[in-house]
């Protein structure tokens, strides 16, 4: 095509050829983004084979605690203790919660606050210093606060509050949970905040309002949907952290069934790293390891639960405004 | 309203009186004391972040001045501490960031690159978008479990580097693909319609005009993602980083065929050991893991606010 054009005499016509276009150009044009879609696809591929991987084991769990004995070891009065056959799926579920319960009663009034100074109250030269914090404390890795909740929050925080509390505890996790989820609450709900027509701010300065009162209740009721939306994810993050429950929370043998904070506790994913870590001595039962899919099935549709919601609330702060 | 009485005891002249109700109560309390919470939740957060670095300096400082460089470079050890070193652990977490970069980044720009640029608004693109966000979500041990089942088992890996390090590509790459489609979101369509008014195709708009103009908040993203896999555990716990120390012998196949471990499962383990010897070599390591990480976040973070462009 190159050529012919460079050939063409100017005064010939245009013809339908010249507007095809060089075939060569087209050909490399629809490779490369084919190429694009294979990549796009993948992760298709990765949510089949998470979902398969989870579904396949899980079914064998189940297979095997059916034929050895039946449905109620699922619900076993002994609690949590893999290798002595007792799966009580409450005891873990139970210990999860409490931990995420702490962990938002750290991270709900942390993060909405920070949230609210830096969308609200924070000039630019402000905002500038004290964003990174946020960003700083979300690099952190989970298992360096796991060791920082069981040389510091443990002792210093919980045991000099609670006297009764033990080394290991879920207190301390929740907290350290808190303050990982933190930096997350608060981005989102500043988004949140931030997507606030400035319109509604002047307006309700216009009728005397103050500060205060705007932003509680002119800006907060506005952006509600979005404080929802990062709270559940909050929550979520809370359910799927490992690192910290694996290290502070203790009871890595198996748990009874406890809803005491300042004790130990096993959550769904500290039982986990707990029946994976100790591949020789988890031997115990038949069906022993294949739990560890069968709670991670529970762990995935929970959060994926949760993540939908908060999706759902995110967009209805974005089609209002 | 005490106007009247005070309007008879001191008689001011109305103006005043006007102006003084138009001026309000002069110092808002409330609204003080409001902010002042709001500001200090901000400053507890801040407050943490001290402690631990104060916490963990102190007591992992000890182990640099009394050891120096044998520290970095010692081979992992869970019964001597004195010998005890990281050398092996810097060098799993180093290749694990190489998958990374090798694997998820790539695959995650092209992603994105397809969802703004080639796809066009059909149900099965928005299922594709929809499912990126809730692969975002799905907590890190899960992939562990995609890892020990597809790599490790399906695959008949076992246990080694080659499968932490593609378990932890696929772990970042949806945040790869949502950091990059933002950035390219962000790069007016101006551009492009300049590109494709000189006769540029799309790929040519895209190849030299559409990347680099968003390869600030690419690279700021990739480099955060990176950043987070260093910083990853638990998924390797189920891949099988604690039980197996990195082969420093022989040639990189064979490393990345055989057992390994990294800063992070290193950290883990030693962690769990109760003697005090141990602690101090913990918070050593936390030293180590934390000037990567907290380097690289503050390398994209400062690029961001370098390159950050208002179009």
């Amino acid at each position: 095509m190159a050529d012919s054009s460079t050939m063409r005499n100017s005064d010939a016509p245009i013809d339908l050829e010249l507007l095809k276009g060089n075939p060569a150009r087209l050909r490399k044009e629809r490779t490369v983004s084919r190429i694009f879609q294979l990549a796009a696809v993948l992760s298709i591929v990765i949510s089949i084979a998470i979902i398969g991987s989870l579904f396949f084991e899980a079914l064998g769990f189940l297979r095997i605690r059916f034929s050895l004995d039946d449905i109620s070891a699922l619900w076993s009065p002994t609690g949590w203790f893999p290798r002595r056959g007792a799966f009580d799926i409450k005891t873990i579920v139970a210990g999860t919660m409490v931990v995420s319960v702490i962990a938002m009663i750290v991270a709900a009034p942390l993060g909405l606050g920070a949230a609210m100074y830096l969308s609200e109250y924070a000039n630019r030269r402000v905002r500038r210093f004290l964003k990174p914090i946020l960003e700083i404390l979300a690099g952190i890795p989970s298992v360096v606060l796991g060791f920082f909740a069981l040389t510091w929050i443990s002792p210093e925080i919980v045991q000099f509050i609670w006297s009764g509390a033990t080394r290991f505890n879920m207190m301390a996790a929740g907290i350290a949970v808190g303050i990982l989820i933190t930096p997350l609450v608060a981005s989102v709900a500043e988004d949140a905040l931030r997507s606030v027509p400035h319109s509604l701010r002047e307006a309700s300065y216009g009728m005397g309002a103050r500060k205060r009162t705007t932003t509680l209740k002119i800006v907060l009721p506005a952006a509600v949907s979005g404080i929802v939306a990062a709270l559940i994810l909050g929550v979520s993050r809370a359910i799927g952290e490992t690192m910290i429950v694996a290290i502070v929370s203790g009871a890595t043998a198996g748990s009874a069934f406890t809803l005491d904070p300042t004790g130990t506790g096993q959550t769904m994913t500290a039982a986990m790293t707990s029946l994976a870590i100790g591949s020789d001595q988890v031997r115990g039962q038949e069906g022993t390891f294949e739990s560890l899919y069968f709670v991670g099935l529970l762990l995935f549709f929970m959060t994926l639960a949760l993540n939908v919601a908060s999706e759902r609330f995110v967009r209805r702060v974005r089609q209002r405004y | 309203m005490s106007i009247g009485s005070s309007a008879l005891k001191k008689a001011p002249t109305p103006s005043d009186v006007v102006r003084k109700q138009l001026a309000g109560r002069r110092v808002d309390t409330g609204g003080l004391i409001f902010q002042a919470l709001l500001l200090m939740a901000l400053l507890t957060s801040l407050l943490f972040l001290l402690v631990l670095i104060y916490d963990v300096v102190a007591e992992g400082i000890s182990v640099f001045t009394e050891r120096g460089g044998t520290f970095l470079t010692g081979k992992l050890s869970v019964v001597t501490a004195s010998i005890a070193g990281v050398g092996q652990a810097i060098l799993g977490s180093l290749y694990i960031a190489l998958f990374v970069v090798v694997f998820a980044f790539p695959i995650g720009i092209g992603a994105a690159v397809y969802l703004e640029e080639y796809a066009k608004d059909t149900k099965f693109n928005r299922f594709i978008n929809i499912n990126i966000r809730n692969l975002a979500g799905v907590p890190a041990i899960v992939y562990g479990i995609l890892g020990l089942t597809i790599f490790v088992k399906l695959m008949e890996m076992g246990p080694v580097l080659l499968a932490g390090g593609l378990t932890l590509a696929v772990l970042v790459l949806p945040i790869v693909i949502l950091t990059s489609a933002e950035a390219l979101r962000a790069v007016p369509q101006s551009i492009r319609e300049a590109g494709y008014g000189v006769g540029a195709t799309k790929w040519e708009v895209i190849r030299s005009h559409v990347l680099p103009s968003a390869a600030p908040g690419i690279l700021t993203g990739t480099i955060l993602s990176m950043s987070r896999a260093i910083g990853e555990t638990a998924p390797l716990l189920l891949v099988g980083a604690v039980t197996g120390f990195l082969v420093t012998t022989g040639g990189i196949l064979d490393q990345i065929m055989g057992r390994y471990t990294t800063l992070p499962t290193a950290i883990y383990s030693w962690a769990r050991t109760p003697s005090d010897e141990f602690r101090a070599l913990t918070s050593a390591a936390i030293i180590v893991l934390l000037a990567m990480t907290l380097t690289a976040n503050a390398v994209a973070i400062l690029l961001r606010n370098r390159y950050e462009r208002k179009w």
